[in-house]
């Protein structure tokens, strides 16, 4: 039995034969399409390190099978620089130490990424801690996230703006 | 007493500089390749079927369903299992543990690898592992400490702690006139890295190629070359990036042996992950202990003893013994000391060392220990402390090497605005109405140092390669040992290219004990500094050199030049100098480890003061620690940002350790109730406000030729303790168990 499905991943159009309906789309990525920056911590929802956007929207990808997704757009860490321009989350992850080992990193930042087009937080440090509250770092890196979270937040608002002026 | 601050050091220009972390945009870029990322072709998927029970025998396999099943390839069971060339519960080094792999149908305890199922599909392996659908005969199971005798035992080095007594304990019990006897308890803990243990295992005829996190690739690499059969040169381990540690991944485990047995039977690579429930058990963790601290105090506060007798649990099968009343011995000038230890055996997986083993449990029980005599004093915490303020250790009466911890104390106190804080629990509230207090702890760890090897080559074109089979797991190795190496060559960090993280490289070490960068970075620095010690024996031999004859004055390297010491208008460049030589490159070897007599007439730890602040609702009694000071000394820091971060970190574990984390069995079955995230609760974001780190400077020329110390673990201790006593600075209550919860608080 196979099944087909049609995703636009990382802004690619991608044609998926699918042998198995029990495929996560975390296993998707990590183990049939060679994309394994999402990474698998818990594999129940519970971690988030697997967050990936789908649709725009922050998903748990190891809580969705794949076959559910025929016509999604997924967005994942490796979409979101382009070239060698890092996203301005990316960029303040670094800047801000957000992270250490790194392993969560991936789901934080496309946590991130949502969380700033959610635009609920803004720059409040109490909301994008609450907001970003999914996304367990064992490193404990919570202080770095946050303002990196916050710096993203203005520079993105900032460069909106200059592309509206 | 020595000057410590006569000594002079070489800064270079890398070294204390805040830069960022140079693995940081593969990290942000999902590029960084972990050990499961690893996809090689054939490539089979394992499953690990855990016991569901504690104790007692397997009885029934369903291995006819396991196999039926589409895409599952192989079923292992004690019955089938191949030969280990290796006996699994051997102990042939010092960090040896014994291993669970299948070697009989014992069940010893919940969650241990009972079978292993292989498929071509994670997912078809995953259904294959539940189809084996176990039975068992089941024995009653042995969880709490209260569920076996306990029993001293011989030191005998790792996992079996001494007993340390220094001075007329009994003396000082009698010249008290304040007594504290107190018993604290703490939960088992497991590390739960992000990163769950993972391995991609591959053979070729009889060499073995291991994508697999690790502590400590030379020791892993022996490990796994003994259960093999193989000479250790014959295994090549590959960890350039661990998804966190904390200690659990410095061991062979039983799991990952098994995926490499796996390889070998099936001729085909096996990549195995756990499942985050199956990191509760045959992985490591840190026991659960009970401890009763006795303290005494005359008249003027001054400690007469401090008796600490620490209770720690361990598997029915091996030995490791939380060493949490050793956290009495070096902190406290008490005019005795005894540190004693006794252990359970339950039905658990062996318990190994977990971020600060020993010190953060003691140091939880300990700064309790203090603060309720502080309490029963009527004195101030801090004056409490700095009144018993060791001018050196305890018991020996050796010198520091260094202590800035009387600047911590004052740092941290000023900055978290201690001065003021009203003597009596209950006292303050916020705008809120919700109860405020105020604690502190003392931070403690020793700052030892292992064996490391380094090799550095300066190139012609006058870049630099340097090599070490150091560990990066979240504490910044490719960045930090870069910049040691870099000031080591006298070169910006961008001429330097540092190859770690792979078993073929010079051996680093264990990333543990907080001493892999004092470890690692001082064997890269003696490497570095061979190579300019020849370069400059080159220069100095070659009439056609600005620094010619000049051997006797010394070399200084910067910016890929070669200076003559205090003499800076003699120089020539790097590549200038091996040019003329003949174009070849220069290599250099660098080993570190701690010169014995240092070690022997100096006691060496890193210190630090810990403040916290709690709110508690006064009716529902939630509480949550809305600010946090820490301040460190711990020698020379040679990245300040990542250091700081890890301080950090440290401390978050403190907030876990005081308020969240506890595995809990179920008394029946023995069985770990709460063996995921959902249930087994670690500090999200939202738990983490208002923290500050400080870090003291410490010029500190006898720990090692760099003066660091190590932050890695620090930051648990005092943080613990400041946590609880705020507790009870807030509520009048004093909780001794830790996690400090809900119902302790709303009972007590």
């Amino acid at each position: 039995m196979s099944i087909s499905i049609t995703l636009t991943l990382n802004g690619a159009a991608r044609d998926i034969a699918l042998d198995d309906t029990r495929v996560t789309l975390l296993d998707l990525l990590r183990e049939r399409l060679a994309l394994p920056g999402t990474k698998k911590g818990c594999d129940r929802g519970q971690c988030g390190a697997c967050t990936v956007l789908v649709n725009g929207r922050r998903l748990n990808s190891c809580l969705t099978l794949a076959v559910t997704l025929d016509g999604a757009e997924i967005t994942t860490i490796e979409g979101l620089a382009e070239g060698d321009e890092l996203h301005p989350v990316q960029s303040a992850f670094i800047e801000n130490d957000g992270f250490q080992c790194g392993y969560c990193t991936p789901g934080q930042i496309m946590s991130a990424v949502g969380l700033i087009a959610e635009g609920h937080a803004g720059e409040d440090l109490e909301r994008i801690r609450e907001g970003m509250s999914g996304n367990l770092c064992r490193c404990a890196a919570y202080h770095g996230i946050t303002l990196a979270v916050r710096e993203a937040t203005r520079r993105m608002a900032e460069d909106k703006k200059g592309q509206a002026a | 007493m020595p000057d410590i601050l006569s000594r002079p050091f070489r800064f270079g220009s890398n070294s204390g500089q805040p830069i960022t972390r140079r693995d940081g945009i593969a990290k942000v870029t999902g590029t960084a390749i972990f050990a499961a990322d690893n996809m090689p072709d054939r490539l089979l998927h394992a499953v690990i079927v855990p016991a569901g029970i504690a104790r007692g025998r397997v009885t029934h396999l369903d291995a006819e369903a396991a196999e039926a099943h589409p895409g599952v390839t192989h079923v292992i069971t004690p019955q089938n299992r191949p030969p280990l060339q290796g006996d699994p519960s051997a102990k042939t080094m010092m960090f040896s543990f014994r291993i669970e792999v299948l070697q009989d149908d014992a069940v010893r305890y919940a969650g241990q690898p009972i079978a292993m199922v292989l498929g071509e599909t994670l997912e078809a392996a995953t259904e294959g592992a539940h189809l084996l659908s176990p039975r068992y005969d089941v024995e009653p199971a042995r969880v709490r400490l209260d569920d076996s005798p306990s029993f001293a035992f011989d030191p005998a080095g790792f996992g079996l702690p001494a007993d340390v007594e220094h001075g007329d304990v009994d003396a000082g019990h009698r010249a008290a006139r304040w007594v504290v006897d107190a018993t604290y308890e703490t939960a088992a803990q497991y590390h739960n890295a992000m990163e769950t243990h993972a391995i991609v295992a591959e053979w070729d005829g009889d060499r073995l190629t291991l994508d697999m996190p690790s502590q400590a690739l030379a020791i892993s690499c022996a490990a796994y070359a003994f259960y093999f059969g193989i000479p250790a040169g014959n295994v090549t381990l590959r960890s350039p990036y661990l998804g966190g540690g904390f200690g659990s991944k410095a061991f062979a485990t039983g799991p990952q042996v098994l995926a490499i047995l796996a390889a070998r039977m099936t001729g085909r690579p096996v990549k195995l992950m756990l499942t985050r429930q199956q990191m509760f058990g045959p992985v490591g963790h840190r026991g659960a202990t009970r401890q009763r601290l006795r303290l005494g105090a005359d008249d003027r506060a001054a400690l007469t003893v401090i008796d600490h007798e620490g209770l720690a649990e361990t598997s029915s099968f091996d030995d490791f013994v939380e060493p949490a009343a050793g956290a009495s011995q070096g902190l406290y000038a008490a005019r005795a000391l005894r540190s004693t230890h006794r252990a359970v055996r339950l039905d658990i997986g062996t318990p190994g060392p977990m971020r600060a083993p020993g010190e953060a449990s003691g140091s939880a029980a300990l700064e309790c220990a203090m603060d309720e005599m502080a309490e029963q004093i009527g004195i101030d915490p801090l004056e409490f402390r700095l009144r018993n303020y060791a001018e050196t250790e305890p018991g020996t009466g050796r010198p520091y090497s260094s202590k800035a911890l009387r600047e911590c104390y004052m740092q941290a106190a000023e900055r978290f605005g201690w001065a003021g804080r009203p003597l009596k629990p209950g006292q303050m509230r916020d705008d809120n109405g919700l109860l405020v207090g105020w604690g502190m702890g003392t931070a403690l760890f020793p700052c030892p140092m292992f064996a490391a090897e380094a090799r550095a080559t300066l190139r012609p074109d006058g870049t630099a390669l340097v090599e070490t089979s150091a560990a990066d797991m979240g504490q910044g190795a490719w960045t930090a040992l870069a910049q040691i190496a870099a000031d080591s060559l006298g070169l910006p960090l961008e001429k330097l290219e540092f190859r770690s993280g792979h078993s073929g490289l010079p051996d680093a070490g264990v990333a543990g004990g907080s001493g892999h960068t004092a470890t690692a970075g001082g064997a890269l620095h003696a490497a570095g500094s061979d190579v300019i010690r020849q370069l400059g024996e080159i220069a100095a031999a070659d009439p056609a050199s600005p620094l010619y004859g000049s051997g006797n004055a010394g070399f200084v390297a910067r910016d890929g030049r070669l200076y003559v010491a205090d003499d800076d208008s003699r120089s020539e460049a790097f590549a200038e100098i091996i040019g003329r030589a003949g174009g070849a490159a220069i290599t250099g070897n660098g080993t570190a480890s701690r010169p014995p007599e240092d070690a022997e007439r100096h006691a060496m730890s890193s210190h630090g003061a810990v403040f916290a602040e709690v709110k508690v609702d006064p009716d529902l009694y939630q509480m949550r620690v809305t600010r946090m000071v820490g301040a460190f000394a711990a020698g020379r820091i040679i990245n300040p940002r990542l250091a700081e971060s890890q301080l950090m970190g440290g401390m978050i574990w403190g907030i876990s350790f005081a308020l969240h984390e506890e595995a809990r069995h179920d008394p029946r079955t023995g069985r770990i109730v709460n063996a995921d995230f959902a249930g087994y609760h670690v500090p999200v974001n939202a738990d983490v406000r208002g923290l500050e780190v400080i870090t003291v400077h410490e010029d500190d020329p006898y720990v090692n030729a760099l003066g660091i110390k190590g932050v890695g673990e620090i930051g648990i201790t005092g943080a613990v303790g400041a946590i609880a006593n705020a507790i009870w600075h807030a509520t009048g209550k004093r909780i001794r168990r830790f996690p400090i919860r809900i119902e302790d608080l709303s009972t007590a």
